[in-house]
Parts: C-alpha cells; sequence; structure tokens
C-alpha cells in the first residue's frame, strides 16, 4: 500500500501505544515524513511475504536522547548517508527498508528513508514495541549480527563498526552517540530475505496504522476508544484510576521510577504500581503481578485515549493501562534472556499476560 | 502627595479597573463589558473607577494593564506583521523546516520567507559547524528587499551559546537598522520547533502591541493621564513597562490567567494554596507556589505548538453563566454560557434559561446584590430536588478538578475569587480550608496592579564545562538585566524563584536553570 498523510499521521498514534511508555515522541518523526512525503517520492509498505531469500533488507533507526532529538532536530539525510555506506559494504543496493523498533519516533525512520529513496518498506520489525538497547530485537535472537552497523551524525561524520557480538555493539555505539551529541543515525541488522521473514515481527507498521485510524474514527463517532483499541491489539485492560504517585531515580543512567495508580469504577478499592525504566516494564495490581515485560504495558489518557509516556506520568492524571501480548518470538528462552523481567532486574519469572488475566 | 496605582484587567466578558494605594489597599474598583476591540472596554473601566473613587488623575502614577489584544491579534489573524524567518542549525534540523506544522491560514499572513543557514551548537555549547556568516548577510539583504516587518532568530540549543543568534542581530543593525530582530533564546527553552514556533509568533505581534500601546496611551491623555507609565502583565505574574513589552509581546499572551492568581495571593496573603477563578464561561484553577502561578510548559497558541512557560491551569466549562440543561433525568451543565447576557436570560432575571448562578441562588448560597435578581423566581420555576441535585454536581465537578491539579494528595488550602466565585460553597472535599476573600471579584485587577516588576531567564548548562556556582550566578545575572529592562528598581531586585532541572540521558551532568528575579517599580 501506498501511504498518504492521513496513514503517517495514523502511524505516529499507533506507534506512541506501541512504544509503551517510551521510543521518544514520534511528532518529530511524523513532521519529517509527513515533510519526506510532499518534497519525495512514495511511500510504499510490503508485505513480508513479498520478500526474496536474496533481497538484501536494512533496518535504519536513530539512537540517543530524546532531549537532544527536540533540539538538533535532523537534516533529513543523515539516515540515507548510512544505508548508502552499508550499501557500499555489500556491493549492492537494499532492495527493502524495515523498522528495528516500530514503537516512538523510530516507526518513522525507515518512512523517511523511503520516501527519499523511493525504496519500499516492509511490514515488520525488530521488536513489535519499543525497547531501550540494540540488542533487543529478535533479529539478534535469530542469529543477525548488527554489525556491520553504520553510524552517521547531521554533519556527515560516519563510522562503520564491526564489533564481536550485539552487545559489544550496544556499548560502543552509545560512546560514539554521545561524542557525535547526544544523537545518531543507524543502519543495522543489515541481513537477507530469508533470516527477515525468520527474524521479523510481522504486520506491525499496518497494526499501528490501523490503531491510529481506529482511534481517529472512533473519537469522531463518539465510539469506545479503548475497546477498539483492545480489540486490534487483542489486549487486556488492566486498570482504570487515578495516579496517587509518581517516583523517579536515576540509576545507572537510566530514569526508574514506578508510578501507583488508584483504581476508579469497576478498579474502585484497588491499586495498580507499575514500574517503569524508559518503558513500562511491571505492573502489580494489590500485590500480584498482572503483566510483565516483554509484553506491552501502556497508560492511556483517561479522557483522550492518548498514550502517556514515562516521563509524563505525574500525580492527579486520570488513566487507563491496558496490556498487549508481545510477538511470540519474545516468549522463548531465547527471547526472554534478551529481554525477560530478570533482564531489567525484575526476578520473577515471565508468564504470558493472557495466562496472568485468566488465573486473576 | 498619594500615588495610586491603576490596574486594568481583560476578561473574555469583563473589563475590570481597580485603584489601590502605595499600601495595596483597595480604592475602588468598576466593572464593564469587555468590547471586541478591546481599548474601548478597557477606557470605559478606567473612567468609571476614576469617577467613583474621585482620586485626581495626577495622583496615579502607574496604570498596569492585563490585557488580550495580542492573543486576539493571533487567534483572529488580525494585524499580524510579515515575518523573515531565520532557522541557524544546517545540516541538522533540515528534515522539518520552519512553521511545517502551522495551520496553513496563519502561516500565510506570517510567512514572509525562511531560510535555513550552516551553524548552531551541540549541548555541550561547541558549535555543530561553523556559522555560514555570508548566508546569514544574504539572507538579511534578500528579507530587507521583501519588506519584512520583523526577523526571528532561532539557532540550536541557543539558550546553551547564543553566539550564532547574536551575530544575526549585530548584521542586521548594519543592513536593516530599523527592523526589529527576535532572538529565540530570549523567548523560550529547549526543543527548537517550539521555541521557533513562540519566536516567529512574537516577531508577527510586534505591530499590534505597539498599535495597542499607542491606543492605550491616547486612552489615558483623554483621561488626563497622559503622564503615567504604562505596565504590561505577563505570563509568569510578573510585570513588565511598555518599552520591554513592545519587544516581548508574546510574554502577555496569557497574562491575565497569572493575574487572578497573584490577586488571589495578594488578598489573603497565603503563597501555596490552589486558586479557582470563576467567570462567567470557565472555571480557571491554578496552584500558587512561593506566591506565583506554578508553571507548564507546552501552551499551544492559535493552533501553534510553542514552549513559552504559562501558568498550569485545567479550565473547565462551569462558571456563573454556564447553562443548565435535564434530558432524560441526565444533568448536562456548560460548557455553554449565557455570558454576559445572564443578567436578562437567567431565570432569577425573568428569563428562560437555567444557568449555574440560577441553581446557587435556588440553593440559597449565592446572594447577589441586583434590586432585578429575584431568587424567588428560581424556586418557583425549578424543584427543590432537582436544585440540590444540580448544585451535587456542581461542586463535583469543581473538586474533581481541584483534584486534577494537586501535586499530592494532602488537602490544601483553596482560595475562590473571580466575578462568579459566590456561587461554591464553604466546604470542598481535597480541600483544608475554603476562603473567598473580599473584593474576590476583582482578584484579576487587583494582581494586574500589585504585581512586581520581574523576568524570567532559563539557560542551559554542562557541570563539566562551568561549575554549579557560576553557571546559578550567570543565570541570575541574566535574570537580573532582563528585570532592570522590564523596569524594575535595581536597588529592589531579588531572586523570587530558582531552579534546576536535569536533562535526562545526557552525559556530562547537563542542566537546565530557570530563575525568576523580581523588584520594585522603578519611578
Amino acid at each position: 500500500m501506498i501511504l498518504n498523510v492521513n496513514d503517517v499521521k495514523d502511524l505516529a498514534i499507533g506507534a506512541a501505544i506501541l512504544g509503551t511508555g517510551g521510543g521518544g515522541d514520534p511528532y518529530i518523526g511524523m513532521l519529517m515524513a509527513l515533510q519526506a512525503i510532499e518534497k519525495g517520492k512514495k511511500i510504499v509498505l510490503v508485505d513480508s511475504n513479498e520478500v526474496d531469500d536474496n533481497d538484501l533488507v536494512i533496518p535504519v533507526a536513530m539512537m540517543g536522547t530524546p532531549t537532544v532529538l527536540i533540539e538538533k532536530v535532523p537534516g533529513g539525510e543523515e539516515i540515507l548517508g548510512v544505508l548508502r555506506m552499508l550499501e557500499k559494504y555489500y556491493n549492492k543496493e537494499a532492495d527493502y527498508l524495515t523498522q528495528i523498533e516500530a514503537g516512538g519516533i523510530n516507526s518513522m525512520m525507515p518512512l523517511v528513508a523511503a520516501a527519499k529513496t523511493g525504496k519500499p518498506v516492509l511490514d515488520g520489525d525488530g521488536m513489535g514495541r519499543a525497547f531501550p538497547e540494540l540488542q533487543m530485537v529478535t533479529f539478534h535472537i535469530h542469529g543477525v549480527k548488527a554489525t556491520p552497523m553504520a553510524m552517521s551524525d547531521e554533519r556527515g561524520n560516519a563510522v562503520l563498526l564491526d564489533t564481536i557480538d550485539n552487545y559489544w555493539a550496544e556499548k560502543v555505539a552509545r560512546v560514539v552517540t554521545v561524542r557525535f551529541g547526544g544523537t545518531a543515525y543507524i543502519a543495522i541488522y543489515a541481513m537477507n530475505g530469508e533470516k527477515y521473514k525468520k527474524g521479523a515481527v510481522r504486520g506491525t507498521p499496518s497494526l499501528a496504522i490501523e490503531l491510529g485510524r481506529t482511534i481517529r474514527e472512533a473519537k469522531s463517532r463518539g465510539l469506545n476508544v479503548i475497546d477498539a483499541i483492545l480489540n486490534i491489539t487483542k489486549g487486556f485492560l488492566l486498570f482504570k484510576g487515578k495516579i496517587i504517585d509518581v517516583s523517579r531515580m536515576n540509576i545507572g543512567g537510566f530514569a526508574r521510577g514506578e508510578a501507583t495508580i488508584e483504581g476508579l469504577d469497576e478498579f474502585k478499592g484497588s491499586k495498580l504500581i507499575i514500574r517503569f525504566q524508559n518503558e513500562n516494564l511491571v505492573a502489580i495490581r494489590d500485590g500480584e503481578i498482572v503483566a510483565t515485560v516483554p509484553d506491552l504495558i501502556t497508560v492511556l489518557d483517561s479522557e483522550t485515549a492518548k498514550p502517556i509516556t514515562t516521563e509524563r506520568l505525574k500525580y492527579g492524571l486520570r488513566v487507563i493501562v491496558i496490556g498487549i501480548p508481545c510477538d511470540s518470538k519474545w516468549r522463548t528462552p531465547e527471547g526472554l534472556k534478551v529481554v525477560g523481567p530478570k533482564y531489567f532486574g525484575y526476578e520473577v519469572d515471565y508468564i504470558p499476560i493472557e495466562k496472568r488475566i485468566k488465573r486473576w | 502627595m498619594a500615588k495610586y496605582r491603576l490596574g486594568v484587567d481583560v476578561g473574555s466578558t469583563h473589563t475590570d479597573a481597580v485603584i489601590i494605594d502605595e499600601k495595596s489597599e483597595l480604592i475602588g474598583a468598576a466593572k464593564t463589558a469587555t468590547t471586541p476591540d478591546v481599548t474601548t472596554g478597557i477606557l470605559k473601566a478606567m473612567q468609571l473607577v476614576l469617577e467613583r473613587t474621585k482620586v485626581h488623575s495626577d495622583d496615579i502614577v502607574a496604570v498596569m494593564f492585563g490585557t488580550t489584544h495580542v492573543i486576539n491579534a493571533i487567534v483572529q489573524r488580525k494585524g499580524l506583521g510579515k515575518v523573515g524567518v531565520i532557522r541557524i542549525g544546517a545540516p541538522a534540523t533540515r528534515s522539518i523546516e520552519p512553521m511545517l506544522d502551522w495551520p496553513e491560514d496563519l502561516r500565510l499572513a506570517v510567512l514572509s520567507d525562511s531560510k535555513v543557514i550552516r551553524g548552531g551548537h551541540e549541548y555541550t555549547g561547541e558549535p555543530i559547524v561553523e556559522l555560514d556568516k555570508e548566508e546569514i548577510k544574504k539572507t538579511l539583504y534578500l528579507f530587507k528587499e521583501k519588506k519584512v516587518d520583523a526577523i526571528a532568530v532561532t539557532s540550536v540549543f541557543s539558550m546553551v551559546n547564543p553566539d550564532h543568534e547574536l551575530y544575526v542581530k549585530e548584521q542586521a543593525k548594519i543592513i536593516m537598522p530599523e527592523i526589529p530582530v527576535i532572538l529565540s533564546h530570549e523567548i523560550g527553552t529547549v526543543g527548537l520547533l517550539e521555541r521557533e514556533n513562540a519566536t516567529i509568533l512574537n516577531a508577527s505581534v510586534l505591530g499590534v502591541m505597539k498599535k495597542a500601546i499607542d491606543a492605550l496611551r491616547n486612552a489615558l491623555r483623554s483621561l488626563g493621564l497622559g503622564h503615567v507609565k504604562m505596565f504590561f502583565a505577563q505570563n509568569d505574574g510578573t510585570t513588565a513597562m511598555e518599552e520591554y513589552i513592545m519587544r516581548f509581546p508574546i510574554f502577555t499572551v496569557v497574562a491575565p490567567i497569572s493575574n487572578s492568581m497573584r490577586g488571589a495571593y495578594v488578598l489573603t496573603g497565603i503563597p501555596n494554596a490552589i486558586v479557582a477563578d470563576t467567570g462567567g464561561t470557565t472555571t480557571n484553577i491554578g496552584v500558587l507556589n512561593k506566591g506565583y502561578p506554578r508553571e507548564a510548559l507546552e501552551i499551544e497558541i492559535g493552533g501553534v505548538r510553542t514552549n513559552i512557560r504559562a501558568p498550569d491551569v485545567i479550565a473547565i466549562g462551569l462558571a456563573g453563566g454556564s447553562i443548565v440543561s435535564v434530558n432524560n433525568n441526565e444533568i448536562k451543565i456548560g460548557p455553554v454560557s449565557v455570558g454576559y447576557r445572564l443578567i436578562e436570560e437567567g431565570i432569577a432575571w425573568g428569563g428562560n434559561t437555567i444557568t449555574a448562578t440560577d441553581i446557587a441562588l435556588g440553593k440559597g448560597v449565592m446572594f447577589i446584590d441586583d434590586p432585578k435578581c429575584n431568587p424567588k423566581l428560581v424556586s418557583q420555576k425549578i424543584s427543590k430536588d432537582l436544585i440540590e441535585k444540580v448544585y451535587k454536581k456542581m461542586v463535583e465537578m469543581l473538586e474533581d478538578a481541584l483534584d486534577r491539579i494537586k501535586t499530592k494528595p494532602e488537602p490544601e488550602t483553596v482560595i475562590l475569587v473571580g466575578g462568579g466565585s459566590a456561587m461554591w460553597p464553604k466546604n470542598l472535599m481535597g480541600a483544608k480550608e475554603v476562603i473567598r476573600p473580599e473584593y474576590a471579584q476583582y482578584a484579576n485587577a487587583i494582581g494586574a496592579a500589585t504585581a512586581l516588576v520581574g523576568a524570567t531567564v532559563e539557560k542551559a548548562f554542562s557541570y563539566e564545562q562551568i561549575t554549579r556556582e557560576k553557571a546559578i550566578a550567570l543565570t541570575i545575572e541574566d535574570a537580573k538585566t532582563r528585570a532592570i529592562s522590564a523596569g524594575a528598581d535595581p536597588q529592589t531586585l531579588e531572586t523570587a524563584d530558582l531552579e534546576e532541572i536535569a536533562m535526562p540521558y545526557l552525559p556530562g551532568n547537563a542542566v537546565k536553570i530557570r530563575a525568576k528575579v523580581v523588584g520594585k517599580l522603578k519611578f
């Protein structure tokens, strides 16, 4: 399908929900994509099954600090530069672009590159949500190497990384990003079509667009937006209530914290605690865990159904918390080793959200 | 000789004027209907208060306005100037052109031409790339040819390092000395697009502000007040003299909201409280923090995202004139209001529309000193049961909004002000105490009249480059300079607020420091 202006706007809304509280505000990415559409070529979204096994697929993204991104807005050519760099390395043009991360601002980066190159974007990604580190992608657990990885800043400084494993790619790239001024643009996890089809979370961009469109339409028709979201995502209503406390601490460079929500309506008398680190990680209702990473936990404003990022959680907000099952690729032992609750420091076993909710 | 101050506040339905003496005691007040041109209503209100108080115009030393000229011009797209827009940030920032997300009609009304030029800084203060000085000069000549009314300049991380913005101003002084140049680091904070938007809006309303000041000056002359100093209320609860506001008119856009909160503080002396300002159409609920409104980022002005600081308020469409309707047992209150037509359409005035004021009159909690107002009409037309039900819902709506603005669960002091505030009960859930001070209906004009002159400055630093003490001192020094140019007496300056905000996920201890400095009017 060819993405029009409304699709891009819808994608921004859907990507914020899939961002599970993190991933950076898709607003800037949306404006970039809109400008690219206006001036560039068509953005075509293609079903992942159309990829041939030998096609070259390159994910592109940005990494770094949202605070810098909102001030030092991208030039727009960086993403093209890193794409070219990897193409030169492989001595082959990329056949398809794809998202590494469906949630947050990175949902938009491949669209920007697509509008500039005319290359199609695949309907899939490497997370099905947002995560903070480079190895937290499904391609990683399917044996795809993050490197050779191209990184660039706005000036045109570029780095081609080759590391012994994907964890080292994360560590080295982080340092380079800081020297670039806090943000970097990357082409990473280049792979052939065969590996993409095995490793990707399928259909996330079109899901995000459908989410955004449904929310928009439900609002204009006065329908229940939350029900519509749950329907599309096969998600669960976890809680309704008012935030009564938010505490934050800065541990090891990460903004960790927790929010306490007091129940309203059918949840009256009950309390929900959400623990977060960039993204929402664990939801605990009255002492019992109801959802954990890698399942998606998203906090929505109960009036507008807009997703609320973790840095915007504050006392008094009326919220609805929903849980969405993550892709099955994350639910394997290999997946849970990379993004399970234990990796984030919670000594609990992962139990899929639909099982937790049933027991409940 | 007594020295009086005249304070004027423009609301959506009423324009209020008060006269206060040196001790901030209220001498007299007047209320008139707000007029579409704003200035006529101001003139009338001033005239009325002078007549009532019999204060001689020679004894008035300053007039303090809280006005809506600027916000009206932006919302109505009227009288806006053509702006030449310079953004310094290429090769970064080009992926989103200036004003990309503006409403089309406003962009057409404001934009002359825009250029994105090489330069700007990193968050550490080092240049992204070298500033393209030739391109700056070329662009200025182009703007000169295009006869722009003003120039708006925004450079990446200019709140860390303003050098590139200052260079443009220097060059403009040579190339087109008569054209005003607005620099973004004097307007907003981190967030390039939002700061740029605010800077462009500010540049576009310079002419509007100048015209308003001229008109107000004429109005003052006609009242024998040609000699007084004019001050204008700012968004942050302080005031600034006309010369300063002529450069920064955008700082007045939400000033009337701050005025009522400042007035609540002046009338009660309570520096930390929740303030509910109930007018004819809306109730604005905000928080007083050390005597000033608690501020929030990100306000939308005329459909444009900006990051100028404004009071953090929750507005609910429930106030004196709110229309009450009952359909199949479902009660609806507001947000539609009869506004100033309350005294014709309200039940208690013999009209046919049930308003929130009628309900409060029927409940017996409110008394209105107006011979034409007959609360008995309410009890004749509306059942006691319905009055009870509607009033209960009104109170719940207010309590709900009070709860949402709070940042902690403990009960807090609630101050009620505004023309419609008499309709509220003496007890509210979540309130430690409910205070409705004398002259509550004039809190906004009193807030304007009593304001201190001030300025708020926000800068960003990396503590790897500068010590914390030096960074704080620099910020305060900057705020002091601004406060003096806003008309403050240098001998009376004090730091009213100092805030240090860590910027997350940045190495090198990056922080924003914000300082608010206030002082007394200099005569």
